[in-house]
């Protein structure tokens, strides 16, 4: 087993990041993320692992550095919240266009604007359904305790190299604020440029070597033919992500009556109100999506057709219910309960919710 | 005499660079870009680095320029081709990497990102074509617009009070302390041509020594966009351009003080 620490979610993106053998941070102060720049700073990884960590002039120029690093083959990351997260919508779209791995962390604050430095789970669409230009999409883990922002780092960044596209760990700052036991992972040491020229050579842009032709990263292609065979070689590889790697975890669903949906924070309020609402004698069950994209569709279609009604629980006004509506079909209710503005609801409100919307009181 | 008497191995006294490919350049006749590529390409040659050196292409004509030069090279978002350089430079610190940039992308979409590169001293070279126009989306004002000066969105000329006045970026480049090589040069004639590629060379050479971000405008023509002819354009860019944009080095680093500069730590 792992060093077990007491630590605050950021620290651990941190933490993790140089012990996954990370090449390189770039990024920019912001509330309530700015613990991962500043525990890496402290932690002077370019000492240990030769990890660098540059502090850019702005959240545009922190996924530009991103993509730069990741298209030589690197295996980079960068954070930022909500509003930092609209600036890098450029890149983002440049990197899955460009098809190029990395990891991309966001602390959820409340908006729209500047909004609030509250916690929030208001950027579902835009993680989940694009956010910049163009048909794309990321892959969107959401953490639900400490020890999966720990997890996730290493997992989101197999899966970017996996399919050679963005990672997102869509988190808020509950999480990020939170201190919790973690298991920290074991070193992985950095790759070496021979081994980034074994695994990713035929596409990385390092220098061209002599045994190899000279490769070009690059979204751009005036050809409309080449253009939309891009887009659907793109359209297949989002195809294969929901064939192969949906996460999701099921909370007392066998006898379940009534479906909460939730992630991240919310699902651990969720798992609360589960506990008071079978007190009640309310049979509830609990679905987590882990892998907002690739959603797990297919869990809430199947159980959907065992429940009288779901309840999608999100600090938002409504987002990931319309992909459970998507999956579950017309066979059933399903509503949505939220809370705005940097407020967290309690699981009791939870449960009153489901009563009223669903149980009818 | 035959012609396979002339066309003969023994004869030939140029020829085009290696590195340059055999893809037909998509510039327009008489566009300064094809000079400034070939230039490139024989000091990749010359220096023997090709097989470390990563460019970077921006938003603009010469985002095509991964299309003509036999290296690895990244295409970036309009303006950020500096911060797409720190990127691959900070994590390959081994590498020799540049950037390509026209005048709207270096000095009006992407001013904050080419200024703190050039702050920070990223081991970087920067080559800045400064044609005062948009060319590829057709002959716009760019921040290098001279006063007067007639394009497709100042139909009346350039002016101050409607439209501010032309940036010269490269004076404040040459400001910052972590610029070690700032020059400003052309390509319009033999001998400009001749020194162009001394200046490239250098910039070469700095980043390579770890010296900092060096920076090589070139004021050039888009006689397109100017609607001129290339030999009017050249004309215009000697009679209105220089006097503005004055050719020569605004810094070099090896004729100051080398204590007042930390380089990058990686």
């Amino acid at each position: 087993m792992g060093e077990l620490r007491l630590m605050k979610g950021n620290e651990v993106i941190a933490e993790a990041a140089i012990r996954c053998g990370c090449d390189g941070y770039f990024g920019y102060p912001i509330t309530p993320q700015s613990e991962v720049m500043e525990t890496l700073m402290d932690r002077e990884p370019w000492n240990e692992t030769g990890m660098v960590v540059l502090q850019a002039e702005s959240e545009i120029a922190s996924i530009h550095m991103v993509y730069g690093a990741a298209a030589s083959g690197k295996k980079v990351l960068t954070s930022s919240s909500s509003p930092g997260i609209s600036l890098m919508s450029e890149g983002i779209s440049y990197l899955a266009g460009a098809e190029l791995p990395c990891l991309i962390v966001n602390v959820q604050r409340g908006g729209p604007g500047l909004g609030t430095i509250q916690p929030s789970q208001a950027d579902y669409f835009q993680s989940t359904k694009g956010g910049g230009h163009g048909d794309y999409r990321l892959i969107v883990l959401a953490p639900s305790s400490v020890q999966e922002m720990n997890d996730f780092v290493e997992l989101g960044f197999q899966l970017a190299f996996k399919y050679r596209n963005p990672a997102l760990i869509l988190t808020d700052g509950v999480i990020g604020q939170m201190m919790e036991k973690v298991v920290l992972a074991d070193f992985i040491p950095r790759a070496t440029e021979e081994e980034i020229d074994q695994k990713r050579g035929s596409w990385v842009t390092n220098g061209r070597k002599p045994n190899r032709q000279r490769n070009i990263i690059t979204s751009l292609e005036m050809d409309s033919g080449r253009m939309e065979q891009n887009n659907l070689r793109l359209q297949a590889k989002y195809d294969r992500m929901e064939e192969e790697d949906v996460l999701f975890e099921e909370l007392q669903c066998e006898d379940a009556d009534y479906l909460l949906v939730a992630f991240g924070s919310s699902s651990r309020i969720c798992q609360k109100a589960v506990d008071q609402a079978r007190e009640k004698g309310i049979k509830v069950g609990l679905l987590r999506p882990i892998t907002l994209f690739p959603f797990p569709k297919k869990p809430i279609a199947a159980l959907a057709k065992r429940v009288k009604g779901i309840l999608v629980v999100e600090m938002n006004a409504g987002q990931m219910i319309e992909d459970v509506q998507l999956a579950a079909g017309n066979v059933l209710p399903v509503m949505h309960f939220g809370r705005m503005g940097g407020i967290i609801p309690s699981p009791g409100e939870v449960v009153d919710a489901l009563e009223q919307k669903l149980i009818g009181g | 005499m035959e012609l396979a008497d002339i066309i003969n191995p023994n004869n030939l006294v140029y020829e085009k660079p290696k590195l340059l490919t055999e893809n037909t350049m998509h510039y327009c006749p008489g566009c300064s870009h094809g000079v400034v590529h070939k230039l490139l390409a024989e000091v990749i040659e010359d220096l023997d680095i090709q097989e470390k050196t990563i460019g970077v292409s921006p938003v603009g004509c010469s985002v095509f320029a991964y299309n003509y030069i036999e290296i690895d090279w990244q295409e970036a978002a309009h303006g950020r081709a500096p911060a797409v350089a720190t990127g691959i430079a900070r994590t390959n610190p081994d590498k020799v990497v540049f950037t390509y940039q026209g005048d709207g992308d270096l000095a009006s979409i992407g001013t904050a990102e080419i200024l703190h590169a050039c702050n920070r001293g990223e081991n970087i070279v920067v080559i800045f074509i400064n044609n005062g126009i948009y060319g590829m989306t057709g002959g716009q004002m760019a921040p290098t617009t001279l006063l007067g000066q007639i394009t497709a969105t100042t139909p009346n000329g350039r002016d101050a009070g409607r439209n501010g006045y032309p940036l010269k970026i490269t004076e404040l480049i040459a400001q910052l302390p972590g610029t070690s090589y700032v020059t400003r040069q052309s390509v319009h004639t033999p001998a400009t041509i001749r020194r162009c590629k001394k200046a490239i060379t250098k910039a070469f050479q700095a980043a390579m020594d770890k010296k900092g971000t060096s920076f090589v405008e070139v004021v050039s023509t888009c006689n397109m966009n100017w609607k001129m002819t290339p030999v009017k354009a050249n004309e215009w860019m000697v009679e209105n351009m220089f006097p503005f944009y004055k050719p020569g080095d605004l810094k070099d680093s090896s004729k100051t003080d080398p204590e007042s500069y930390t380089p990058i730590k990686n």
